[in-house]
C-alpha cells in the first residue's frame, strides 16, 4: 500500500507537503481502517501528527480527507481506498499540523445554533412524555458526532466560513427545533432567519455524500429552512 | 523560526509559567466531569473543566446499553432491588451505604438528564424506554427485570452531547486539548493546584486551585484487547499515585463478554437484553449451563468467565476455535435497526455482517476498571492515616471510573457505569460547592504568597526527563505493545500465581525500558510522541497497581478470578485492598456493611 500524507510542522515548515510511505498489508497485524494504517504509519514516524480516540466511529476524533473524500479514518476500511491512498487534512480550516486542523470557527459556530434544549419540565418527579412518533423526529439528527467532515465538504462554509454556519451546527439547530420538549422554537427560528446563517445554503449536498454516520444535513437544513418560511 | 534545539535544551528553571486561579478545577470532560460542571457553574462558581480532547470525544460517548434506575415505567420496580442486584453482583465488595445512595438518586438523576434534553426512546404511553440488561431482576433476584433506560444502544454519547450541551449553555469554561501532569501542593503539603501543558503549543501552565475534582476516566489501554479508546490511559490514577495517595481493588478488571473477537470492539449487553443468545461450535445455548436462571443475562464476570471456558475446552467457533457466536438472527429487523443500530453499524463495519442474518463473533474483552481513587459517598478523595483511620484529603475529589466509592465492589452490573458518573458527579459537585461557600476566605487567598507557593520541583524533573536529546533505539510504541501483552497474559480472565509473578517480572524489566528510553521528538506543536510518553507512565503505574494488588488477594472474587484459589474466602478477603506506588505497599480496609435506610445484605452464595 502506498501513502501520500500531507504534512506540515508549523515550528519548521513554511507551507504543507506531501510524503511518501509505503506499508505491507503484513505489518497491519490484521488491522483493516485506515486508522490501523495510520496508526502503524506513526510507530516508524512518531513526528506523523492526526487525532484520535475512541477507534469505532463515535468520538469524531479523525476526520480527514482521503482520495478526496472526508471521512474518519477508524471506519474506513482500507480495502475500500483506491492506491496510493492520498491523506490531507480536512478542507476549509487553519492547519495545526500535519493532519490537524483548527476546529474554533466549527465548534463556535455549533455553540451559535443553540444546541441546548430550553424546556419547561412537567416536575422533578417526572420525566417529559413523548410519543415514540414525537422521538423518531430526532432520529437521524442527534447521532451526530461533531466531526466535521460535512462541514470542510460544504464550498458554501468555504466561501463564507465566518458567517454561515455550516451543516453540523445546522442540523443541531434542527436537531432541537423539532424536538417536543422544547419552548423556544419560535425563538430558534428566528435567530436562524438569516441569510448568511442559514440561506447561504444550496443544497449542494456534499454534506450528505461527507457524514461519516449516514446522516443527511441536507434534508435536515431543508426542514428547518421551511419552518423559518412558514413563521413569514 | 523557533530554535527548538535551543527550547529543549534550555535549563527548567527557565520554564514560563503562565498561572491562573479558579474556584474549582474539573480534570476530564466526560460525562462525570460535565455533570459536576455544570452544577458548579449554574451556582456561580470559578470553574474550568480541563481535558486532553474536546469534551464530546471522551470515553463516555461510547456507553452503548443505558444507564439503570428503578423507574418501573414497564413493570413495577423499586431501588431496593436495584441496590440488592448491585450488591450480588458485586460479590459483595461494595460499600452498601454508596451503593444504597447511588441507588436511591438513581430514578431522580436519570429524569434530570431527561430534562437536559437526552433523547431517550420512549414507550408508547410516552415514558422512557426501559430494557432489560444483566444481573438485574426484580424482588430481590427473582424475575429479570427491566430497569435499564436507553437511547436506542447510543446512550453515553446522548447523555455526553446532552450535558456539554447544557455546560454550553451555562457558560463554562474550557481548556480543550490540555493535558494535565500532576497535582500540585503547597508548603504544607495542601491540594493547591495542577501543572498542565497546551498541547496546542507545548507551553506548561499552572492552574491554582484549593478544590480539585478527577474525572479522568477507566484506563483500558492497559490491557492488548480493549473496548477502551486510546485515550483511557490512567492520568488520575498516576498523578495520585505520584501524590503519595493509594488506589483501591485495582486487582478488579472486568472483562466484557461480548467484545468483537479480536478487535476488541464493544458489542453491547442490550444484544442479549434485546433477546440475543451466545453459542459455542455445537450449537448450544451454553449458558444455560452455567447461570440455569439468568442465562444469557448473568453478570458480566459469570458470562465472561463462561466464554473462555469454552474456548478452552475446545467448544469456540472460527478456523482457530477461538470465539463463541453472539446470535440474534432470530430477532426481527425492525427490532435490531431501532434498538440496535450502533450495534448494527458496528458489526457491518468491522466484521462485514449484517447481525439479522449471520450471528457476530465475540470474546471477553478488557472493559472496565472498578479500582481506583477512594472516595467517600461525597466524591471526597480518603486515605488512611497512620493509625489505619480513612481520612477525607483536604480538596481533593475523584468521581467515575477513576474513582472507587466503592459502587461496583468486584464486578460490575451494565448500566451502572452511566449511573455511577452522573450521580457523584452531581454530589460531589454539591460538596465542592458547599465548601466553596463555607469559606469564602479560603476562595479569595491571594495566590502566590509564601504560605500558598507551590511545590514545582517533582513535576519539573518529570518534564525534564522527556528533554533529554539523546537518541535511543527502544521506542515508547514498543513498550506499550509489550506492557499491554504483559497484562494480558498475566493479569487476564484468569490468573494464577505464577502467570502474575511473570507479569511482575516483566513490569520490572519495562520500567527499566522507559527509564532509559527518550524522545526523538523535541517539537512544541502537537507533539504526541511526548504526549504518549506521559501516558505511558501513567499506564505502567497502574500495571503494577493491578498486579501486586491481585497477586496478594488469594481468593476468587468477582471478577478476579484465581485458577489456584477458587473461591470467595469471605473470611480474609471481605476488605478492600489499598495500594501505595512507594515500595508497592499494600493495605487494607474493611466493606461498609451499614447502609442507612435498608438492612444490610450479608454476603450469600452468588449464583445467577
Amino acid at each position: 500500500m502506498e501513502f501520500i500524507i500531507s504534512r506540515y510542522n508549523p515550528e519548521t515548515d513554511t507551507a504543507p507537503h506531501d510524503r511518501h510511505y509505503r506499508l505491507h498489508q503484513q505489518e497491519l497485524d490484521g488491522g483493516t481502517m485506515l486508522l490501523d494504517a495510520l496508526l502503524k504509519l506513526r510507530e516508524q514516524d512518531p513526528t506523523l501528527a492526526f487525532r484520535s480516540s475512541c477507534q469505532e466511529g463515535v468520538c469524531g476524533s479523525d476526520g480527514m480527507n482521503v482520495n478526496g473524500q472526508n471521512c474518519l479514518s477508524c471506519i474506513t476500511p482500507l480495502a475500500s481506498l483506491k492506491s496510493p491512498i492520498v491523506i490531507k487534512p480536512l478542507p476549509g480550516l487553519p492547519i495545526i499540523k500535519d493532519l490537524i486542523v483548527d476546529m474554533t470557527l466549527f465548534y463556535k459556530h455549533y455553540a451559535e445554533a443553540q444546541p441546548f434544549l430550553q424546556a419547561k419540565p412537567p416536575s422533578e418527579a417526572h420525566e417529559h412524555l413523548q410519543t415514540p412518533a414525537e422521538r423518531a423526529q430526532l432520529d437521524g439528527l442527534y447521532e451526530c458526532v461533531l466531526c466535521a467532515c460535512c462541514t470542510t465538504s460544504c464550498p458554501s462554509f468555504w466561501w463564507n466560513p465566518d458567517q454561515f454556519l455550516g451543516p453540523a451546527a445546522l442540523m443541531a439547530a434542527q436537531r432541537f427545533v423539532i424536538d417536543s420538549r422544547d419552548i423556544q422554537t419560535r425563538e430558534r427560528l428566528q435567530s436562524l432567519d438569516d441569510p448568511m446563517k442559514t440561506f447561504r445554503c444550496r443544497h449542494i449536498q456534499n454534506c450528505t455524500a461527507a457524514c461519516p454516520k449516514g446522516l443527511n444535513p441536507s434534508r435536515a437544513i431543508q426542514a428547518l429552512k421551511a419552518s423559518i418560511a412558514k413563521e413569514h | 523560526m523557533m530554535d527548538t534545539a535551543m527550547k529543549h535544551a534550555s535549563p527548567l528553571t527557565d520554564l514560563k509559567l503562565d498561572t491562573h486561579t479558579f474556584d474549582a478545577l474539573i480534570l476530564g470532560g466526560g460525562g462525570a466531569g460535565l455533570r459536576s460542571a455544570l452544577a458548579l457553574t449554574l451556582a456561580g462558581h470559578q470553574v474550568a473543566v480541563v481535558s486532553k480532547v474536546f469534551p464530546t470525544r471522551s470515553h463516555t460517548v461510547a456507553a452503548q446499553g443505558g444507564i439503570n434506575a428503578a423507574l418501573g415505567n414497564i413493570t413495577e420496580d423499586n431501588w431496593e432491588w436495584h441496590m440488592y442486584d448491585t450488591i450480588k453482583g458485586s460479590d459483595f465488595l461494595g460499600d452498601q451505604d454508596a451503593i444504597e445512595f447511588m441507588c436511591r438518586e438513581a430514578a431522580d438523576i436519570v429524569r434530570e438528564l431527561e430534562h437536559f434534553g437526552v433523547p431517550f426512546s420512549r414507550l408508547e404511553n410516552g415514558k422512557i424506554y426501559q430494557r432489560a440488561f444483566g444481573g438485574q431482576n426484580l424482588n430481590f433476584g427473582q424475575e429479570q427485570a427491566h430497569r435499564t433506560c436507553a437511547a436506542a444502544d447510543r446512550t453515553g454519547h446522548a447523555i455526553l452531547h446532552s450535558l456539554y450541551q447544557q455546560n454550553l449553555h451555562a457558560g463554562t469554561r474550557f481548556f480543550d486539548e490540555y493535558y494535565a501532569l500532576d497535582l500540585l501542593k503547597d508548603t504544607h503539603g495542601n491540594i493547591g493546584g495542577l501543572m498542565v501543558m497546551n498541547i496546542h503549543d507545548g507551553r506548561y501552565h499552572v492552574l491554582q486551585s484549593r478544590h480539585i475534582l478527577i474525572a479522568t476516566g477507566g484506563a483500558g489501554q492497559v490491557f492488548r484487547n480493549n473496548t477502551n479508546a486510546s485515550i483511557n490511559t490512567g492520568d488520575g490514577l498516576g498523578m495520585v499515585l505520584r501524590a503519595g495517595l493509594p488506589l483501591q481493588d485495582m486487582e478488579f478488571w472486568q472483562f466484557h463478554p461480548t467484545g468483537v473477537a479480536g478487535k476488541g470492539m464493544l458489542i453491547s449487553e442490550a444484544v442479549r437484553g434485546e433477546g440475543g443468545v451466545l453459542k459455542n461450535s455445537l450449537g448450544e445455548d451454553f449458558m444455560q449451563r452455567y447461570a440455569p436462571h439468568a442465562k444469557d443475562l448473568a453478570s458480566r464476570d459469570v458470562v465472561a468467565r463462561a466464554i473462555a471456558i469454552e474456548v478452552k475446552e475446545g467448544r469456540g467457533c472460527g478456523p482457530n476455535k477461538d470465539y463463541v457466536l453472539l446470535d440474534l438472527t432470530h430477532l426481527d429487523d425492525a427490532t435490531i435497526k431501532q434498538r440496535l443500530p450502533g450495534i448494527r453499524d458496528i458489526s457491518l463495519t468491522f466484521l462485514g455482517v449484517d447481525p439479522a442474518v449471520e450471528p457476530m463473533p465475540v470474546f471477553p474483552t478488557c472493559h472496565y476498571m472498578m479500582g481506583g481513587i477512594p472516595t467517600d459517598i461525597h466524591g471526597r478523595v480518603v486515605t488512611p492515616d497512620e493509625n489505619g483511620e480513612q481520612q477525607i484529603v483536604k480538596g481533593l475529589y475523584a468521581v467515575g471510573e477513576c474513582a472507587c466509592v466503592s459502587v461496583h465492589g468486584a464486578n460490575r452490573l451494565g448500566g451502572n457505569s452511566l449511573l455511577d458518573i452522573v450521580v457523584f458527579g452531581r454530589e460531589a459537585a454539591k460538596t465542592i460547592s458547599h465548601e466553596l461557600h463555607q469559606n469564602r476566605r479560603e476562595k479569595t487567598q491571594q495566590a502566590g504568597s509564601p504560605e500558598t507557593a507551590l511545590c514545582l520541583d517533582a513535576v519539573r524533573q518529570r518534564i525534564a526527563r522527556w528533554q533529554n536529546p539523546a537518541p535511543s533505539t527502544d521506542t515508547l510504541a514498543a513498550i506499550r505493545k509489550a506492557l499491554q501483552h504483559t497484562m494480558e497474559m498475566g493479569c487476564g480472565v484468569f490468573r494464577n500465581q505464577a502467570s502474575m509473578q511473570h507479569a511482575l517480572q516483566q513490569l520490572l524489566l519495562l520500567q527499566q525500558r522507559l527509564e532509559q528510553v527518550t524522545l526523538s521528538d523535541h517539537s512544541q506543536v502537537f507533539n504526541l510522541q511526548r504526549l504518549a510518553a506521559y501516558e505511558l507512565e501513567n499506564l505502567l503505574a497502574v500495571a503494577f497497581a493491578t498486579v501486586h494488588s491481585a497477586l496478594n488477594r488469594t481468593e476468587s472474587r468477582g471478577a478476579h478470578s484465581r485458577v489456584d484459589y477458587p473461591q470467595r474466602d469471605d473470611s480474609a478477603w471481605l476488605r478492600h485492598t489499598l495500594y501505595f506506588s512507594a515500595g508497592h505497599r499494600l493495605d487494607y480496609k474493611p466493606v461498609n456493611l451499614h447502609p442507612k435506610h435498608h438492612a444490610a445484605f450479608a454476603p450469600t452464595a452468588r449464583t445467577y
